[in-house]
């Protein structure tokens, strides 16, 4: 099975083809470059000709470079030592300790059966109230956070992972910056929460195929801890990035792109790997939150797009908050009929009077005279802005909701709401 | 039939290439024969002695030179007694049953029969010896749960036949022969209660198609009301994500006034389709006092499973539908999402390097979406009665904008269409479908002026709110202002509607014809206030009123004392006194 090629054919961006036989799709080979060795994949077959696309980068590979086939898929290392460990894009240490080689799993594997999935059921906690009372958080999610640059989703990520009550966390970093990195490393660290986490690092100075594998290896590696009964968190930041190798992958196949430039498989390509967030009957769970960074603050770009077809609901992070327009989470509704009686109500609600107050204060602005009710909003616009969406508030679920109420009662009658009267007659705080 | 053999020449993606021997035939099944496992795949382009096929399988791990069987027959499902309750994948293979062989995880190159043979049927003959039969005619039935499932003469069989034997009341398996006709010509055929149909060709054993007309109610009061559905006529759901195109599919699926519901769950969320096939068993059918299972048949082909099976998944579950409608039924199916299909095709046809259309699409795409919607249809059958299938389609546009091929495409040929709106959902006005865009073209419950009223309200409220962002409420006339509460006032009663209460979330006929009576009084109502202030103060009690006596049971009194409470809100509009102890009561 194993063959070894001494004469590449061609080298266009980073794919490059060898003729041999016996190859099988997916399969691995090893570059023996002058530069260092370099894994590469069979990203397609046609008669002996073999298309690999290289992970560390076709620069500096010579046509009398070597290449032996592997005869296997790429598999990553899996083992209880794992924990604490990082890894690099290839799924090789990053930290100086030693390989991972005594259980080796294949990555991106078959897709698990819906029967054998179970309703998700629990909520995760975070105690930022945008999140628990409006768009509440369900272990088995996958859920990304749709923000442009520069915003804090870092801070948002590292924040519910140290909250979550999780056993395991991996991080995959996908063309991260080496800061972002090690932002990871040490809030995790200082939180006590490293040794219970792994990662999968690629920064922005590695090959940018090699990124690719990062969600993979992540999942996989996730999926094994799942099924010994773990729950796990799964970070990926930033899959627009992930986007980004793939599209850069399929213009160098030449395929036909779709929309600016993306592959039409797009939508199939992150839905395998966002698929993965599972709960398993009678095991544990994966739970995935990544970030998808919006070019141009733009929903409409292929990667935010598609992404959000995809996953269950999406948390838009602007200006340093979460956005209640746009932010949804699709499996609020399995947990929050168990919460509080309230709790839908006021979730409800109060994004409508929210959305009435928006519409006012773009009167305001144009300078139109207020009326009294349009004052009534202002105020309320202003408290639910500093009192739910500000970042800094650290409230449990309970308290976000009594919170709630106060600041409708402190704006309303109770008839100006659209509450039913049985929610009004137990929650309006009595003066 | 051929059975021919073949040798992979090249691998890309989930198409292969396939050098054979002998003749094949378009969309034959083969076989790839690799490593000891046997993938399925479908021959979608034949090019000399080359034939290009799609793998319904992750391609991984196979190679040049592996061998590839064809079967000799055309992707096809399987038909008979015992579909009801299943949950199928694209290609009719059971998921529990998987399940309880592979475990967690879906294996690749494992083909299950969609109908196991274990199961006996109480078979009742209806044909009687000598009589003349054609495809599709009734031989017999078999108690399905609550419906009679006709045994029916093959549809694949063409000519005229003279029922030779007939089997007597009796159980019998799936396989066994319960007839044996004949032909003109001395063909003789021994009909069991399964047969095979291509997925990719409709149905046509009826005698004619007639114009869809009765109502289908969903009890969805926005679609029933203003852009109703006909009992065999198709419409499609536009939206952008987290518009709530599936949690409408979804409601629609419980509480649909039809037979029988098919759902397609094409290439979305695993999770999703977890919730029906956990909930489904569980939720009770009104109509028939029985599980909601027992109606429907789930296929499911998530995003994370193989692409092209995902394209024949939609098909699979098209052919299904119709082979109820032909027992007379009426079938709704439900497809979430054809654009998944459509990306499905789009992908398949990147690979054939074909000349692409608009955003990458084929050119055929809009005549596939065309003939798949044809498949829907209210027919007359060979004994008089009639069956229809209903097609509903939600599409998701990509970036939500609807000047998209495959919206466009299937707005040129459905009935109905129910945009969703990001700005509605924003505002977490549910169901999101806007009613200043969407359309049907079918007939609705209530009387056509009362609707025309509605509409007429809706937009002139429209209108006056986009003038208030200009002008100010001060700038506005009290009349206009007035027009504006109406039209916030139907919208927040009537138009949304909460899913999630088990009251609200579904509004039968009756109750929507008495309740938007109530609703079109207050529209032709002439209201006058002093101030802009009484007549907000006016309209949001009356809102408070309405939307509690939506969450009251029908008919109960508490339904009744509610109505009384807005009655007399509604008398005493033009004393304060009594508005202020009214919404003072209320609260």
């Amino acid at each position: 099975m194993r063959k070894v090629c001494t004469k590449i054919l061609s080298i266009a961006g980073n794919v490059v083809t060898v003729k041999a036989e016996g190859v099988s799709y997916e399969d691995l080979a090893r570059i023996e470059a002058s530069r260092g060795t370099s894994l590469a994949q069979v990203i397609r077959l046609d008669g002996d000709t073999v298309y690999l696309q290289v992970f560390a980068g076709a620069r500096g590979v010579s046509t009398g470079d070597e290449v032996r086939f592997l005869g296997r898929p790429m598999t990553v290392g899996f083992s209880e030592n794992m924990l604490g460990r990082i890894f690099n894009g290839s799924g090789e240490p990053r930290d100086k300790g030693p390989a991972v080689s005594d259980n080796r799993i294949e990555i991106a594997g078959p897709a698990a059966n819906p029967a054998k999935r179970v309703i998700p059921s629990r909520m995760v906690r975070t105690n930022i109230p945008m999140i628990d009372v409006f768009n509440t958080l369900v272990e088995s999610q996958k859920l990304p956070i749709f923000s442009v640059s520069g915003e804090p989703y870092d801070e948002v990520l590292a924040r519910i992972a140290l909250q979550a009550e999780v056993d395991i966390i991996i991080l995959g970093g996908i063309g991260i910056k080496f800061d972002q990195y090690m932002y990871f490393k040490n809030t995790l660290e200082e939180g006590g929460a490293l040794s219970r986490s792994i990662f999968f690092i690629h920064t922005a100075a590695d090959p940018i195929v090699e990124g690719l594998m990062v969600p993979d290896l992540s999942l996989a590696v996730a999926e094994k801890f799942a099924l010994d009964g773990k729950k796990v968190l799964v970070l990926l930041t930033d899959m627009t990035n992930f986007a980004d190798a793939l599209k850069e992958i399929a213009i160098t196949m030449e395929q036909v792109p779709s929309n600016r430039g993306y592959p039409g498989d797009l939508y199939s390509q992150l839905a395998s790997r966002y698929e993965k967030a599972v709960d398993f009957e009678g095991a544990g769970s994966i739970t995935v939150l990544a970030v998808t960074t919006m070019p141009g603050d733009d929903v409409t770009h292929p990667v935010p797009d598609n992404t959000g077809y995809i996953t269950e609901g999406q948390f838009y992070l602007r200006n340093g908050r979460i956005e209640p327009f746009g932010s949804l989470s699709r499996l609020k509704q399995q947990v929050n009929k168990d919460t509080r009686s309230d709790h839908r109500a006021i979730m409800d609600g109060m994004i409508q009077l929210y959305a009435q107050y928006r519409e006012t204060e773009e009167k305001r602005s144009m300078g139109f005279r207020m009326s009294d009710w349009d004052k009534k909003l202002l105020k309320y616009g202003d408290s639910f802005e500093s009192q739910m969406m500000d970042l800094k508030v650290n409230v449990p679920l309970e308290e976000a909701l009594d919170n709630g109420w106060k600041i409708l009662a402190d704006c309303f009658k109770p008839e100006e709401t659209n509450f039913r009267s049985e929610l009004i007659k137990e929650y309006w705080p009595k003066t | 039939m051929s059975s021919h053999r073949g040798e992979i020449v090249a691998i890309n993606g989930n198409m292969i290439t396939v050098k054979f021997n002998g003749d094949i035939i378009q969309n034959e099944v083969g076989y790839v024969l690799s490593r000891g496992r046997r993938l399925k795949s479908e021959v979608i382009k034949i090019n000399g002695d080359r034939a290009f096929m799609q793998v319904f399988e992750y391609t991984k791990g196979i190679s040049v030179g592996d061998e590839v069987e064809f079967s000799g027959e055309m992707l096809s499902v399987q038909l008979g007694p015992g579909l009801l309750t299943q949950i199928y994948d694209g290609l009719q293979n059971s998921l529990p049953r998987m399940a309880e062989d592979h475990g967690f995880f879906l294996p690749v190159g494992v083909e299950l029969d969609a109908l196991t043979g274990d199961d006996k049927w109480e078979f009742t003959p209806i044909a009687d010896k000598g009589d003349t039969v054609t495809a599709g005619d009734y031989l017999g039935w078999v108690p399905e749960g609550i419906f009679e499932h006709k045994i029916m003469v093959p549809f694949y069989l063409r000519e005229e036949y003279t029922v030779q034997e007939i089997k007597e009341k009796g159980t019998y398996g799936i396989n066994e022969t319960v007839a044996r006709i004949k032909s003109a010509s001395g063909e003789q055929v021994d009909v069991t209660m399964n047969f095979n149909w291509p997925v990719k060709i409709p149905i046509s054993a009826y005698r004619e198609k007639v114009q869809p007309e009765e109502p289908l109610i969903t009890k969805i009061r926005i679609i029933d009301t203003l852009f109703p559905v006909a009992k065999g006529g198709t419409y499609c759901i536009p939206g952008p994500f987290g518009a709530g195109k599936t949690v409408l599919q979804q409601l629609t699926s419980r509480y649909a006034e039809v037979d029988i519901v098919i759902i397609a769950a094409c290439g979305e969320r695993a999770g999703e389709v977890v919730e029906t096939l956990k909930e489904f068993p569980e939720l009770v059918d009104p109509r028939t006092g029985k599980s909601l299972m027992e109606r429907t048949i789930i296929i499911c082909n998530t995003s994370s499973m193989p692409v092209a099976a995902r394209e024949s998944s939609v098909y699979t579950a098209t052919t299904l539908a119709e082979y109820y409608r032909q027992m007379g039924l009426d079938v709704l199916m439900l497809a979430d999402s054809t654009s998944r299909w459509a990306q499905a095709m789009r992908e398949i046809s990147g690979r054939l390097e074909e000349i692409p259309g608009e955003e990458a699409y084929p050119a055929y795409l809009e005549s596939r979406i065309a003939s798949f919607y044809e498949r829907a249809g209210l027919v007359e059958l060979a004994d008089g009665g009639r069956g229809s299938l209903t097609i509903g389609g939600t599409v998701s546009p990509a970036g939500g904008n609807f000047e998209e091929p495959v919206t466009q495409g299937t707005l040129k040929v459905v009935g109905a269409f129910h945009g969703l709106s990001r700005e509605r959902s924003d505002a977490r006005k549910y169901p999101s479908i806007d009613p200043l865009e969407s359309w049907s073209k079918y007939k609705s419950i209530i009387e056509e002026e009362k609707i025309a009223r509605a509409k007429e309200t809706l937009r002139k409220g429209q209108d006056v709110s986009q003038m208030m962002k200009v002008v100010g409420e001060e700038g506005t006339s009290i009349e206009d202002f007035i027009v504006y509460l109406k039209g916030e006032f139907i919208d927040a009663v009537y138009l949304q509607q909460d899913g999630f209460d088990k009251v609200d979330a579904a509004t039968k006929a009756e109750r929507q014809k008495y309740v938007f009576a109530k609703v079109v009084e207050v529209l032709d109502k002439d209201f006058s206030f002093r101030e802009k202030s009484d007549a907000r103060d006016f309209f949001y009690a009356l809102r408070h009123k309405f939307i509690d006596w939506n969450y009251k049971e029908w008919e109960s009194e508490g339904f009744k004392e509610q109505e009384q409470g807005i009655d007399s809100l509604l008398k005493g509009e033009n004393n304060e006194e009594s508005v202020h102890q009214n919404s003072e009561h209320s609260g």
